[in-house]
């Protein structure tokens, strides 16, 4: 009996100095991503693209001497769980640095984690909360809903128009960026005349859309949300025949947006990244060659069309890696340092400027304004902005 | 008066809408007093499996028609497979299971289909219909009269018919039923499947206005339970009514009042109602003999 456990207590120190032997050439990034679930439409694009560039980079003889070895947790959408990943990943998977974090709630649980570890850490969520206030070792690579409404209000400007009205939806998405565009709407000029909302899920929103027609002085609309919600506005905005502008966010900034809308969807404006419109940017854009070759390489080794969301899981990514190759070593605190020193990285979702002040380093100039003509993204141009 | 008529036919077509999602609830409970709660699954199966279908080339009718036999197929494998099998059973008990049932359906339809929204075309285009300012989609008029021909069918199907009897009979009192002669297990299995099938229907009328995705039968069944329970559990008319009652509160609150409060305004009209009249609009009070 005793032979036995002398046995397994020798097969198992033996494992372990195999595990700890393989993992000296190797770093280890972690990925806690909502690969299923409701925001399965962020997690399974981010994690197919990780999982793309870091064979890419091993397979160029990874970065520094060492390969990648990327540890994905799926969180399904619950910070609760994605919580007791993050703790997984610093105690037993001892990770060099973390880029994942597919929702704003799923990042703000586990910050506190990996501020604590000093693991530097790029999520891949909306909210501006994320880098606001600034945390040492938390950065982001995805606009903010702030950037989206500052983006359609200088829009407007141009268009002369100053009073909107806004409809949202109540989840998450299209409350908080509501709250945003409340926020910042004085500054940029812009008055909000009424205000209505809809819950997820609802299948009809033609009563409040029937109050903004009938509000006096509105001179465009606003929706903020994502997913079914803004199709359905979209179409019952045409069934009540409202003839103002129409803005959408860059929630519904895909090409299942224009599906579902159909027709309705024409002459609708939105804010969206550059990855959107990859072939119809100017051929001087900076941004053409990386969010072309982006967009080629996951059409062709996943068969689906390319999402924005992915796009920020390739930048979190490639600007960890630029940073570690600017470090020359994968010491945690001196690629942390050189990931703030990220200045003139072009991604798919921007021009990326850091700085000690600014975890995103993105400006407006990341947001296309666009406009749906004939079931297709047109580029609307943005002179002066 | 044209925001009127246009919160009047905003809330006729949710409600119609619920009032299909509700009408599926009634068969089982007649048959079983299981409330099934993977309704909203086989709304889902019809939208989803007809969208499926239909980018395979198959011409939508035909799909539609494959949806619903193959939304039956599942009903009758839910009640072979999860409720036959747990026999004995109290009521509570086979409850919980048709929640199990609907995760697994939903995570199934995650794998075999997808995460992302479909739609399917209008039936009659989507050219909406004018009518003194205000202005109301053909879709809605459809959704409207697939409620009212389902209602039509299971009356006549359940007052009129042998089977129908039969349903009932083992509702009442399922050793009795059998002691006449009535194969009971048979009847519940059969009540399954065309509760699978007036789901599906329900899931292709309304894709169109709705849209459909792999989690779309929680909310509605959540809304078409609800309004069955408003109406009268059980009751084909009752499902109906409480379908287009909750509809017309819903649409009437977010008009008038906020569009915040809506489905705060309509679940407390709901609760209130089952305060005062605990068997719903149509319902009977149940007479237990012991």
């Amino acid at each position: 009996m005793m032979q036995k456990y002398m046995k397994i207590a020798a097969a198992s120190i033996f494992a372990a100095c195999l595990a700890v032997g393989s993992a000296s050439a190797q770093v280890k990034i972690g990925a806690i991503l909502s690969v299923t679930g409701p925001a399965s439409f962020l997690g399974d694009p981010e994690k197919k693209t990780l999982e793309m560039y870091v064979a890419d980079i091993n397979a160029k003889g990874g970065v520094n001497g060492k390969k990648l070895e990327l540890v994905v947790y799926d969180d399904g959408g619950k910070p609760n769980e994605a919580l007791t990943f993050a703790k997984r990943l610093v105690d037993e998977d001892k990770i060099t640095a973390m880029v994942g974090g597919s929702t704003t709630g799923v990042t703000l649980a586990i910050i506190p984690i990996f501020e604590e570890a000093q693991i530097p850490f790029i999520s891949l969520a909306g909210a501006i909360q994320i880098i606001q206030p600034v945390r040492k070792w938390v950065f982001k690579t995805p606009h903010t809903d702030t950037m989206a409404c500052e983006k359609i209000f200088a829009d407007l400007k141009r268009r002369n128009l100053t009073k909107v009205a806004l409809i949202s939806g109540t989840a998450a998405f299209g409350k908080s960026m509501r709250d945003q565009c409340v926020a910042v709407a004085p500054k940029a000029g812009i008055t909000v005349v009424h205000e209505e909302s809809y819950g997820p899920g609802d299948t009809d929103m033609t009563p409040q859309l029937t109050n903004i027609k009938g509000k006096a002085g509105v001179q465009a609309v606003i929706n903020t949300d994502f997913g079914q919600g803004p199709a359905i506005v979209t179409r019952n905005y045409q069934q009540l025949g409202i003839k103002l502008p129409f803005y959408q966010s860059h929630g519904v900034a895909s090409k299942q947006y224009i599906n579902l809308a159909g027709p309705a969807a024409e002459g609708v404006r939105l804010p969206a990244a550059a990855l959107l419109v990859a072939d119809k940017l100017s051929a001087n854009d900076k941004q053409k060659p990386v969010v072309e070759a982006y967009k080629k390489t996951y059409e062709q080794k996943s068969g689906q069309p390319v999402s924005t969301f992915g796009g920020h899981a390739y930048d979190g990514l490639m600007i960890l890696v630029e940073a570690a190759k600017r470090a020359g070593s994968w010491d945690k605190a001196k690629v942390r340092d050189e990931i703030e020193k990220t200045k003139g990285f072009v991604g798919t979702g921007g021009i990326v400027n850091m700085s000690p002040t600014d975890h995103l380093g993105l400006d407006l100039t990341a947001f296309r304004m666009l406009e749906i003509k004939k079931g297709d993204w047109t580029l609307v141009s943005d002179s002066g902005s | 008066m044209a925001e009127f008529v246009q919160f009047l036919f905003s809330g006729l077509t949710v409600g119609a809408v619920y009032a299909l999602v509700a009408l599926g609830f009634t068969l089982i409970y007649n048959a079983s007093d299981v409330i099934n709660f993977a309704q909203g699954e086989f709304v889902m199966l019809g939208g989803m499996t007809t969208v499926f279908l239909g980018l395979a080339g198959i011409p939508l009718p035909l799909a539609a028609l494959l949806a619903v036999i193959f939304a039956m197929a599942v009903g009758l494998a839910l009640h072979r497979f999860a409720i036959e099998t747990a026999r004995g059973a109290n009521a509570v008990s086979l409850i919980m299971i048709t929640i199990g049932a609907s995760i697994f359906l939903r995570g199934a339809a995650q794998v075999f289909f997808d995460k992302q929204f479909h739609t399917l075309p209008a039936f009659f285009g989507s050219e909406p219909i004018r009518f003194v300012g205000a202005a109301i989609l053909p879709q809605s008029l459809v959704v409207l009269a697939g409620a009212v021909v389902i209602v039509v069918l299971l009356w006549t199907f359940i007052d009129r018919t042998l089977l129908g009897k039969a349903v009932i009979a083992t509702a009442v009192n399922r050793l009795a039923a059998r002691l006449v002669g009535i194969d009971t297990r048979r009847i519940v299995g059969f009540s399954f499947a065309i509760s699978a099938a007036i789901g599906a229907v329900a899931g292709i009328l309304i894709t169109p206005i709705t849209l459909t995705n792999y989690d779309v039968g929680t909310l509605l069944a959540l809304k078409g339970f609800a309004a069955a329970m408003l109406g009268g559990m059980g009751i084909a008319a009752g499902a109906v009514i409480g379908g287009l009652v909750l509809g017309l509160l819903e649409a009437f609150a977010a008009g008038y009042l906020s569009s915040q409060y809506k489905d705060a305004v309509a679940f407390l009209v709901i609760l209130t109602v089952l305060f005062v009249m605990p068997q719903g609009l149509l319902g009977r009070a149940k007479v237990e003999r012991v």
